[in-house]
């Protein structure tokens, strides 16, 4: 099951990218919605750490990618790695898990990879895959093969040294690795004003990166200055920032719930009700009339199909046998 | 070990040669490192490959050695086969959060999809007067996370097959280096070998006292045994060259064989490799023991400077041959 369809880059026209974003965008958040409930129910062992309200970064981005072009995530991954190509039923099946899963249950919520979407891994370390994305970027310039590296990460990995010391080393070389600051405001349960001293951009113009900030909650803004870094990095000019200016809605994790003592309800809602990605494309798609109710409520229905079709697979499938505990601890 | 063409090369360039050879052979093969291309590191291990492999095979990089190897696992994760170069092995230390979390991990997190084809050379030992920051040897901690394979190699003919088969390898594997054996000499054919990784192999054969010996004190242990020899006391010295995979059918046979065991490692005895291998020695012949297996290491102290304090603080010919008269009741 692919709920994210294979596109042809050159046909697609801004209106027909538009509704697939826009495609992108609610399939992330109905996938978001569906792990709270798995967590709820207790049907989910361990974490999650859900993706709702900052889906136009991810999706923004990845539309500009190549289907063979590398990502990295976050504990936060999920998003990116549906954005990137991944199905939701082996999404679930990992979350849960189960043998199914795109890392046979091994990895969970948090280390989702799949080598056939150019995934490289989600990550559990804050900017601990920073390095990843550089060195696969790296590998991309010696072998010659025009794949770029997009390295996601939150506003808390600013407070990481190894995320200075590959922005040098990919300044230094010229590599084809976009690294895109995720700022939902939130390290955890702390304003990142409170751990952040200077201007964000600063930090990555200090080594000559190409930077820039976008307004994380709109999509189409997010993937033009997406392309433009990406496509620069690609004609081998050098790697780029990204500052995306975003909103986590839910905790730190899905048990998070009680949250105003570090930040107002009133706070959440203003995002919700006046800088949600998706009504802010869905009023876009209207205006332009690129679609109209009717459609927008049919692929509504559609992804609520297939996600829940998606959850049932998940929730039925097997664990892995107690005998794979030890397989793949070498290669 | 073949008899023809035998000549006698250094430590050092039986390093060297491996990596030109690999090089030559593979074209992902590349190494990276501070001050690796025309400095040739500073113990000019490196020397000369520059001038074959050029600047983009053989990297310098700055000093940031969490972040190049960061990039080495990205890069071997994408095509490339990445040598680190860690100048000593102290600085270890910087790169555990790429080495233990990613490395080590990404195989298995990602149920097997994810390899990691990567090698980081670094050194170890004392007596070199370098003091405390310089003078370590930290093979232990790498031997004790799963997904990681340590070689300790303590002849010019192990270095190079044991380097070569670490550069095949597809997993992540550490190689530790005696930095005071890079000019000892020895004999290393010209023609092509390897040397797989998980097999131990009998220096020296005898059967009184079984004298398990890694990397550095292999010699020491030697020099013991003809100490040993003169007193009437028939040494065995084994070399397990790995300490994972780790050949504990050789090192129990010979313990079976001898009914006594000294393991003399230059790394802290306290939760270290002698402690593994006497343990692995106690469970697994025990029953034909004349003696507690007696572990001999490194002095549970920073490396001091001072050369008389220094020179205390490692295993010794004398020491060790004082040890085995004492275990075999001569003294």
């Amino acid at each position: 099951m692919t709920i994210i369809t294979e596109r042809s880059k050159t046909s697609a026209t801004k209106t027909e990218q538009a509704l697939q974003m826009y495609r992108q965008m609610l399939a992330i958040r109905l996938f978001e919605e569906r792990v709270n409930d798995l967590y709820t129910r207790a049907l989910m062992p361990g974490l999650a750490h859900l993706y709702i309200g900052e889906e136009a970064v991810a999706v923004g981005v990845c539309e500009a990618l190549h289907k063979d072009d590398y990502i990295t995530s976050t504990h936060r991954g999920h998003g990116h790695c549906l954005a990137k190509g991944a199905s939701p039923d082996r999404m679930f099946a990992e979350l849960l898990g189960k043998e199914a899963g795109y890392c046979r249950g091994k990895g969970g919520s948090m280390h989702i990879a799949d080598p056939a979407t150019g995934n490289l891994g989600a990550n559990a370390i804050v900017a601990g895959s920073v390095g990843i994305a550089t060195g696969a970027a790296f590998a991309a310039q010696r072998l010659g093969n025009g794949r770029v590296a997009v390295c996601f990460f939150g506003e808390g990995a600013l407070g990481q040294g190894s995320l200075y010391e590959v922005m040098n080393l990919a300044q230094l070389f010229k590599l084809p690795v976009i690294y895109v600051c995720e700022n939902n405001l939130y390290t955890e349960y702390t304003h990142f004003s409170e751990t952040t001293a200077g201007e964000i951009l600063n930090r990555a113009t200090a080594f000559g990166l190409e930077a820039t900030a976008v307004d994380g909650q709109d999509v189409r803004a997010v993937h033009e200055a997406g392309s433009r870094l990406i496509e620069r990095a690609r004609r081998g000019e050098g790697p780029g920032f990204l500052l995306a200016n975003t909103y986590r809605y839910t905790g730190h994790h899905v048990g998070d719930i009680a949250r105003e003592y570090y930040r107002p309800k009133a706070e959440e809602q203003e995002w919700k009700m006046d800088r949600d990605p998706i009504k802010n494309l869905t009023k876009w798609l209207l205006d332009q009339k690129v679609a109209d109710s009717a459609q927008l409520s049919t692929i509504e229905s559609e992804l609520t199909a297939e996600m829940d079709k998606a959850v049932e697979f998940a929730v039925a499938a097997p664990y892995p046998s107690p005998e794979e505990v030890e397989q793949d601890v070498y290669a | 070990m073949p008899e023809v063409a035998q000549r006698e090369v250094t430590f050092a360039q039986a390093i060297r040669e491996a990596l030109a050879e690999e090089m030559r052979r593979d074209a992902t093969v590349c190494i990276m490192g501070e001050d690796v291309a025309e400095a040739g590191t500073p113990f000019k291990v490196l020397s000369g490959l520059v001038d074959e492999f050029g600047k983009d095979r053989v990297l310098d990089t700055p000093i940031s050695e969490a972040g190049f190897t960061g990039m080495a696992v990205g890069a071997a994760m994408t095509g490339l086969r990445p040598v680190v170069d860690i100048m000593f092995g102290d600085f270890i230390t910087l790169t555990m959060d790429q080495m233990v979390n990613q490395a080590a991990k990404v195989h298995y997190m990602s149920g097997g999809r994810w390899k990691v084809p990567m090698v980081m050379r670094t050194t170890l030992g004392a007596t070199r007067r370098s003091a405390a920051q310089h003078s370590q040897s930290l093979h232990a901690w790498f031997s004790h996370v799963p997904g990681l394979k340590v070689v300790l190699p303590s002849t010019p003919y192990d270095a190079k097959g044991l380097l070569k088969a670490a550069i095949r390898d597809e997993n992540p594997v550490v190689f530790f280096e005696d930095k005071m054996m890079y000019k000892l000499k020895g004999p290393v054919p010209t023609e092509e070998y390897t040397i797989p990784l998980g097999v131990a192999d009998i220096k020296r054969e005898g059967n009184d006292i079984t004298l398990v010996a890694t990397s550095s004190m292999v010699q020491v242990a030697l020099g013991a045994s003809a100490l040993l020899e003169k007193a009437g006391i028939s040494a065995e010295v084994i070399d397990p060259r790995t300490t994972w995979p780790l050949d504990e059918k050789t090192l129990i046979g010979s313990a079976k064989k001898t009914s006594r065991v000294i393991v003399i490692d230059e790394g802290y005895g306290r939760y270290g490799v002698t402690a593994e291998i006497a343990s692995v020695i106690g469970e697994g012949a025990f029953y034909d023991l004349d003696a507690p297996v007696k572990r001999m290491g490194a002095m549970h102290v920073p490396i001091p400077f001072s050369p008389p304090l220094e020179d205390a603080t490692v295993p010794t010919e004398n020491s060790v041959f004082e040890a085995a008269r004492a275990l075999c009741n001569r003294n």
